[in-house]
């Protein structure tokens, strides 16, 4: 018998768990100024995520699904990517999606229950967050097979789960993209938990990111806690992309910090300790040490972004808050082109049902 | 003028199609150098090349994930599930993303696709080859489902559907595909979705089917006609959104309604109308509405499929039924 094939995975980390480098850092984090404003956007995005979950606390926001401890995927993501560049992201990637300019009262808006959540104010082009596990993938070649068709400047971006790697339109996309050589990303964060499920009883491969290979495909593992680590695989991959060298994988290896959404209490699955170890890898505090040890970060600066972060978080909660929900007959809206005449007896049965106003979108919203 | 048959005529629209908008693909098994399993893309790849008739790898979620993606990014794909059995595991693609595409974004985006699936029974085909699952599609919110009947109105039909904005099924009847022809203009022109045809007047009863049982349908009419009445019979083309309005004038005129589908009878599209016509024209009808369906069986193997197929005999007697009701 002759070997036939053989792999390896790499695995890439820049600044551990302490901020400290165990290489020299990419090219881009010589611009502290940059890298800087990257950490600005991982604050911000933990100070919304833990002001939506209060909301959902206290019964202003619906179901919520929190992003806590995958800040540096978020940011490695949105920092990469540039406009012409399409998004095809699951439910936990809002991060991301904010720095693609989607509004921070859209996503409270989409949370709690209004459908105008997904009408971004920016990213008219991205994708709707995708919540059946998996299926999105498949969109993603799709798409990616449109920009390569139209010879269009862009790639794609694709963000999947652990648990989604277990699915079939999962494989399906991935054989996609590697049979037509896609201009297209994909990056698993692997958070180490699909709901009460842990990576060990997901799959029995050793590496989520080998499992490109069978498509075909360029893939690596990086620390997803490592926003040097994921921005520099992100952009690496983005270029190959972008410049017709086909689809890569990237498997990002974080921790859910939080429960896979306020409807879930996630101490029924996994132990204090467990988590208590995990909280020690978040990504957060490794990039402060660094900038500190750096000379371009202090406390003083630190506390002017906790004031800026909470204000800007506030802002978009009040614009959430202040927008009315729309009147039921939107139900018939944007169904189709144009509302076929089959359906316009059934809309004038809602309104006769309906006529009082509704309440604010997040008194109504219910838990899921 | 041409005479086509029905798959000649799919594969003119689409090459039409293609030919007129850059922007139409079509992707799906064996669709490219193969010219499909049917012939329905029989030349596509030689006029338009292998980059827009898109041979996939053997993976129907995949296809019709795809087509949704290409939708999204401004392209027109028409996506072909081999057989219709295999159409079954598009529905998850259909129902959770294509159709609410638009909704959900509030028309930030669109989903201009076509699934393009033969079904029904009546070619001694394999397992999981003859079945008729409108129905199960037709329940989807924000998609059309279209299932034409003849060489003409497949073409005009399908034109539409790829121009529609909106994601379309297209169900096509295997029986149909090489049965007759009929002289057609390749014209580009399109014909109305969400319409009835009335394929025949008539004042004693009407007639409503769609698809491969038209066919049947026609003939019983003419069975009906050697004895004396007059069958209106009404080709639903859409159903969904279905054009209730045609079928309930007829049912005024006549009085009496036979409703047949191929497909298994509860839960069926036969059952929409029933209730439709009894909720909307019960003071019109001299007879309950009938159904003449499939039963509530697998679709039988090739030795049974003749006796699960609604006969002509099936739907007289139903027709007489109504006509004699007392």
């Amino acid at each position: 018998m002759q070997p036939v094939a053989r792999f390896e995975i790499h695995y890439t980390q820049f600044l551990d768990e302490h901020g400290r480098a165990v290489q020299a850092p990419p090219e881009f984090a010589a611009d502290t100024a940059h890298v800087t404003d990257l950490y600005r956007w991982m604050v911000l995005m933990r100070t919304f995520d833990a002001k939506a979950i209060a909301l959902q606390r206290t019964g202003q926001l619906g179901t919520y699904a929190p992003i806590l401890g995958q800040e540096a995927i978020q940011v490695g993501i949105g920092s990469a990517m540039k406009s012409d560049d399409v998004f095809v992201p699951t439910y936990r990637e809002i991060g991301a999606m904010f720095m693609r300019g989607v509004a921070m009262h859209d996503i409270l808006l989409y949370w709690g229950g209004d459908e105008r959540g997904s009408d971004y104010t920016n990213a008219r082009g991205d994708f709707p967050i995708c919540v059946t596990i998996g299926a999105q993938t498949t969109h993603a070649a799709g798409a990616a097979y449109a920009l390569k068709l139209r010879r269009a400047p862009g790639a794609v971006v694709c963000t999947i789960g652990d648990g989604a790697t277990s699915k079939g339109d999962f494989y399906e996309g991935l054989n996609a993209a590697g049979t037509w050589r896609l201009p297209l990303v994909f990056v698993i964060s692997n958070n180490q938990w699909a709901i009460s499920v842990p990576r060990s009883a997901q799959s029995a491969a050793q590496t989520l990111a080998q499992k490109a290979i069978a498509a075909g495909m360029t893939c690596e593992q990086v620390d997803g806690n490592d926003l040097f680590a994921v921005r520099h695989a992100i952009d690496r991959a983005l270029t190959t992309a972008r410049s017709g060298g086909g689809p890569s994988l990237i498997e990002a290896i974080t921790y859910r910090l939080s429960d896979h959404t306020t409807a879930d209490d996630a101490s029924r699955y996994r132990s204090a300790d467990e988590l208590a170890q995990a909280w020690k890898r978040e990504p957060i505090q490794r990039v402060r040490t660094w900038l500190m040890a750096q000379g371009a970060w202090d406390k003083q600066r630190e506390e002017a972004l906790t004031r800026e972060c909470n204000e800007r978080v506030q802002a978009a909660v009040q614009t959430y808050i202040d927008t009315p929900a729309p009147p039921p007959g939107a139900m018939f809206e944007h169904l189709y082109a144009s509302l076929p005449p089959a359906l316009e007896p059934q809309r004038a049965d809602l309104d006769a049902c309906t006529s009082a106003p509704e309440s604010a979108p997040g008194g109504g919203a219910e838990q899921v | 003028m041409a005479q086509l048959t029905l798959i000649e005529a799919i594969n003119r629209a689409l090459a039409t199609e293609m030919a007129r908008d850059e922007s139409v693909v079509t992707l799906g098994q064996d669709i490219g150098v193969n010219g499909g399993v049917f012939r329905a893309t029989l030349g596509l790849t030689e006029r338009f090349g292998a980059e827009r008739v898109i041979d996939t790898p053997l993976a129907e979620a995949m296809i019709a994930g795809m087509a949704i993606g290409m939708a999204v990014q401004g392209l027109r794909p028409v996506a072909e599930i081999q057989f219709s059995g295999f159409a079954y595991v598009t529905i998850d693609q259909i129902l959770n993303h294509a159709g609410r595409m638009r909704y959900r974004t509030r028309g930030r985006l669109a989903c201009p696709m076509v699934l393009r699936t033969p079904c029904a029974a009546g070619i001694h085909a394999p397992e999981h080859h003859s079945e008729s699952p409108e129905a199960m599609f037709a329940h989807i919110p924000g998609i059309r489902v279209v299932y034409p009947s003849s060489p003409a109105r497949a073409y005009g039909l399908l034109l539409a559907a790829i121009r529609d904005p909106d994601p379309v099924v297209f169900l096509e009847p295997t029986r149909l595909y090489r049965l007759f022809k009929e002289e057609m203009e390749d014209d580009g022109t399109a014909l109305p979705l969400d319409t009835c045809f009335t394929l025949r007047d008539g004042t004693d009863v009407t007639l409503v089917t769609w698809g491969a049982m038209v066919h049947e349908t026609l003939e019983a009419a003419d069975v009906l006609a050697e004895q004396g009445y007059a069958a209106e019979v009404i080709d639903v083309a859409t159903l969904k959104p279905y054009d209730v309005d045609t079928i309930l004038a007829s049912v005024a005129r006549t009085g009496h309604c036979v409703v047949v589908s191929e497909a298994p009878r509860t839960a069926g599209f036969a059952s929409e109308i029933a209730a439709a016509v009894s909720e909307q024209g019960l003071l019109t009808l001299m007879a309950p509405v009938q159904r003449v369906t499939g039963y509530d069986t697998v679709v039988p193997l090739a030795r049974l499929e003749k006796h699960y197929i609604p006969s002509v005999d099936r739907i007289v007697t139903a027709a007489l039924n109504t006509i004699q009701y007392t």
